[in-house]
């Protein structure tokens, strides 16, 4: 990969080492453990490289092998036997002592998927033609729904944006964004009424503080919701206050009570981004969101530069889902949106997130070596 | 496509430079606040791992902390070496968080979180190196020996001393009865031991600083006032004479003298007096005369000048204090509340509030501002319990310069007041408080409370009158046949010859 991009792979390793550190930090045994995810990540890193070096566009043939192995990887974790739940989503499986999260590889899937559809039918479906719309409205209504039975709101809400913005980009049409995105209100209005594990979500983002005491389940008695509901993200919260401007420095930040119990749980996956924000500060954490954005933009220059319409929907779609993932996880943290559960790319504990990351570099160094090879042949 | 991606790019930029813009909001504006709730697990274990800094007074230590390891925390609990000899001042900083007194005010200085720019360096290195924060010294005002002698004189009676320089507003005592020992609320079980503690009074108020929230009614101590405006109005001189038939006529019926100490029984009757005699014998019926020719709402304008209505100007937190002032009994909270009269000529009983009866309730340190205003001619002096705040490194934060509130009287009827309250000490109500060799000025007061025979005794002082270094002013709640002459008096020399060192 001579003239593949120079920047995308220090980041990748900047980013997976500040998590590695924070990881190391929070609890050493898990550290090892990453450290094999990572090594297992730039396994897969290698092999998509040298499966896919003569050239990717290969991929676009079998675009409805990956819609299929997009909805299999989703609805894996339903199945009986290997599929377990964790906090309220079913969105693991389990094969011996490991446990995996395929959603995050199905994710890499359905954009390979949607870049080689869109670039086939995207005049068409500019046209507005009913019957072009049906295995899209297929495919991302299969995905819809499994991920409203698995209860995984953070990977329906990034598989959505991932949808529109590659729509948008293949047919320019901005109504049809805008229709999507008042159907998705619509639907997710829906959706909080009809199951109770989202509408507290979205009751724990509107008032996570309550002034008096509500029932709370999980003890079976009257209590403040910041007390048993929204508990997480109010410390959470906490924990990115407590940092202020120049944070307690790595190593000194607080995360256990008085009595030895971890005040956050999920610290080190989901919730990684409030204990980086307590130990660097504003000025880390600002530092950190930057980096992600010099990634994104790398992304997006590929996207620019590549001659074809696959590769330049395939480079849009992994780019901004890298951005919109970090958007989703940060954002609920910090209370943009309502919280919901998916990794930090990189940063993050966890194999199949490391996993699908080092892959999602792979593909877009593939992508600007060509770009940049035919750039070079003209 | 170029056009899309382009777009694309940008939407995807503004949605991570959204989450810099929230994290900003989060760690810098909201931090504060976030920081103060109660349910912030995350800043109490922050707070324990600071070394709060140590409450100093006359060289003895009031509040320091202890390290303790636990679960791989170093954790600081307080301790409070001098026990109750200023519980309620100092307060008390639990393990869980809870704070008051001087630990809930001045917990930004104790934890260093409010410092100089050198303490602020310091700490930022501290905290870099690993090291233990430390807080800020506070030295108080407070003069322990003083300070203890009140509380024995007050021998557990429900009750309270505060004494202050009349000339900077500097507290050297604040005595309240019963006391608790601070120590206890870090115990299994030991806040219930403190809300257990039950004075004389029957009340179980341990917690409750009664320098500044007991309300008492002041009885004749409040003659002090209605003096001021009698005074300072120009209606009256200390000179002008009364014919005192032992009562005094109001909606006509006889509101009579209190009864002397010697003959319970008995109302006392003094003829032709002055009004300067009016004061030294106390004699209710002159300022129920006076109260009824100025009108009630002259004298609760000369209250309000004093201070009354509002909360003292103090270091302690302000939801520990309460405004003196007329009270009034309020169906919506069922409980007595503050009343300013929209038309006191026709709601307030002018007689008996020209002798701090009808609905007047004051606390001791409001009387004790009377007095230091009286003393320090008719200006009124700020009080303030805080000396200096020292950094860890030694250099001084912050020293507290003495302030004025503001000029209450004239100096000419300042002088006249001080005149007539030396009269008292030397042949009339409160000759217990004399010193030998120091000319006393004082004030009492004995006021009736909801139980025959039982009353507040109060003493308002200071001395040497001619160049006034200290006032005192006691109470002592619901003692039988209990007369400010003879409890409260005897209390408020034994804290002046301290004091004095006389």
């Amino acid at each position: 990969m001579p003239l593949a991009d120079p920047y995308l792979l220090p980041i990748a390793a900047l980013l997976t080492a500040v998590g590695l550190t924070e990881i190391y930090r929070l609890g050493p045994s898990n550290a090892f453990r990453q450290g094999l995810w990572i090594v297992i990540g730039v396994a897969a890193f290698a092999g998509t490289l040298l499966w896919l070096r003569r050239d990717y566009r290969a991929l676009e043939r079998y675009k409805y092998v990956f819609g299929v192995t997009a909805l299999v990887l989703l609805f894996l974790p339903r199945a009986p036997v290997i599929g377990e739940s964790v906090n309220g989503a079913r969105l693991w499986i389990h094969l011996g002592h490991f446990q995996f999260q395929p959603g995050e590889l199905g994710k890499i899937a359905l954009i390979v998927f949607l870049a080689a559809y869109l670039r086939e039918k995207r005049e068409v479906l500019a046209q507005g033609r009913l019957k072009d719309w049906g295995p899209l409205l297929v495919i991302w209504g299969g995905a819809m729904l499994l991920l409203f039975v698995t209860d995984d709101l953070g990977s329906a809400l990034l598989y959505y944006g991932i949808f529109l913005a590659m729509l948008y980009v293949a047919t320019a049409r901005i109504s049809f964004v805008a229709g999507a995105l008042g159907l998705f209100l619509v639907g997710s209005f829906g959706i909080a009424e009809a199951t109770p594990h989202v509408r507290e979500r979205v009751l724990n983002w509107i008032s996570p503080w309550s002034a008096h005491k509500i029932f709370c389940p999980i003890s079976g008695q009257m209590d403040f919701r910041q007390n048993c509901q929204s508990y997480q993200e109010v410390q959470s919260l906490y924990s990115i206050a407590h940092g202020g401007f120049g944070g307690t420095g790595l190593g000194r930040g607080v995360f256990t009570s008085t009595s030895g119990h971890q005040v956050i749980p999920d610290l080190n996956t989901d919730f990684i981004y409030s204990a980086l924000a307590q130990e660097l500060g504003l000025i880390g954490v600002a530092a950190l969101l930057l980096v992600y954005m010099a990634f994104v933009l790398r992304g997006f220059r590929i996207a620019l530069s590549a001659s074809d319409g696959f590769s330049k929907l395939l480079a849009a779609g992994l780019s901004f889902s890298f951005a919109f993932q970090t958007f989703v996880i940060v954002g609920g943290i910090t209370r943009v949106i309502p919280l919901t559960g998916i990794t930090l790319p990189f940063v993050s504990y966890g194999g199949s997130s490391v996993i699908a990351n080092f892959i999602l570099v792979a593909g877009l160094m593939l992508l600007s070596n060509r770009a940049n090879r035919e750039r070079a042949a003209t | 496509m170029n056009k899309q991606l382009l777009r694309l790019s940008t939407v995807s930029l503004v949605l991570l430079a959204v989450l810099i813009g929230a994290t900003t909001y989060w760690q810098t504006w909201a931090g504060a606040d976030l920081a103060n709730r109660r349910d912030n697990s995350i800043e109490q274990v922050a707070q324990l791992s600071i070394d709060r800094g140590q409450i100093v007074a006359g060289g003895e230590i009031f509040a320091k902390s202890r390290a303790r390891h636990e679960h791989g925390l170093t954790i600081f609990s307080r301790r409070y070496p001098q026990k109750g000899v200023a519980a309620q001042v100092v307060g008390y900083s639990t393990d869980a968080g809870t704070r008051t007194g001087l630990e809930q005010s001045l917990n930004d200085y104790l934890t260093g979180a409010n410092t100089n720019l050198g303490g602020a360096i310091q700490q930022t290195l501290d905290r870099l190196g690993g090291q233990t924060v430390h807080g800020d010294k506070v030295y108080l005002t407070l003069r322990p020996a003083a300070q203890r002698l009140a509380l024995k004189d007050l021998a557990g009676r429900c009750g309270a001393v505060v004494a202050l320089n009349p000339k900077t507003g500097a507290v050297y005592v604040m005595a309240s009865s019963p006391t608790y020992d601070p120590n206890l609320v870090n115990e299994p079980n030991g806040y219930a031991k403190i809300l257990d503690i039950t004075g004389s009074c029957g009340s179980k108020s341990a917690l409750q600083n009664n320098a500044i929230a007991g309300l008492y009614t002041p009885g004749s101590d409040f003659k002090l006032v209605t003096l001021s405006a009698a005074l300072d109005s120009g209606k009256y001189k200390p000179t002008s004479t009364f014919y005192d038939p032992g009562y005094c006529t109001e909606y006509g019926k006889p509101v009579y003298n209190s009864s002397s100490p010697d003959s319970p029984n008995l109302h006392e009757t003094f003829g032709n007096v002055t009004l300067s005699q009016g004061l030294q014998y106390s004699i209710n019926s002159v300022f129920c005369n006076v109260g009824k020719a100025i009108g009630a709402g002259l004298i609760l304008d000369y209250a309000k000048r004093y201070g009354f209505y509002s909360l003292p100007p103090l270091d302690l937190p302000p939801s520990e204090s309460q405004a003196s002032g007329l009270y009034r009994y309020a169906k919506r909270c069922r409980c007595y509340q503050l009343w300013w009269p929209k038309n006191p000529a026709t709601q307030v009983d002018p007689g008996r509030l020209a002798f701090g009866q009808a609905q007047m309730q004051v606390t001791p340190l409001q009387m004790a501002l009377v007095a230091a205003t009286i003393a320090n001619k008719g200006v009124e002096p700020k009080p303030y319990l805080v000396q200096k705040i020292v950094a860890p490194n030694g250099s001084v934060v912050s020293t507290t310069k003495p302030q004025m509130l503001g000029r209450v009287i004239k100096t000419q009827t300042a002088i006249e007041i001080n005149q007539m309250m030396q009269l008292v000490v030397q042949g009339g109500t409160g000759t217990a408080a004399q010193i030998p060799g120091v000319a006393v000025a004082g004030k009492t007061g004995t006021a009736e409370t909801n139980v025959p025979n039982y009353y507040n005794a109060w003493f308002v002082s200071f001395a040497p009158a001619a160049n006034p270094q200290v006032v005192v002013a006691v109470v002592v709640e619901k003692q039988l046949n209990g007369f400010g002459g003879s409890v409260s008096a005897p209390i408020a020399k034994d804290i002046l010859q301290k004091l004095l060192h006389k």
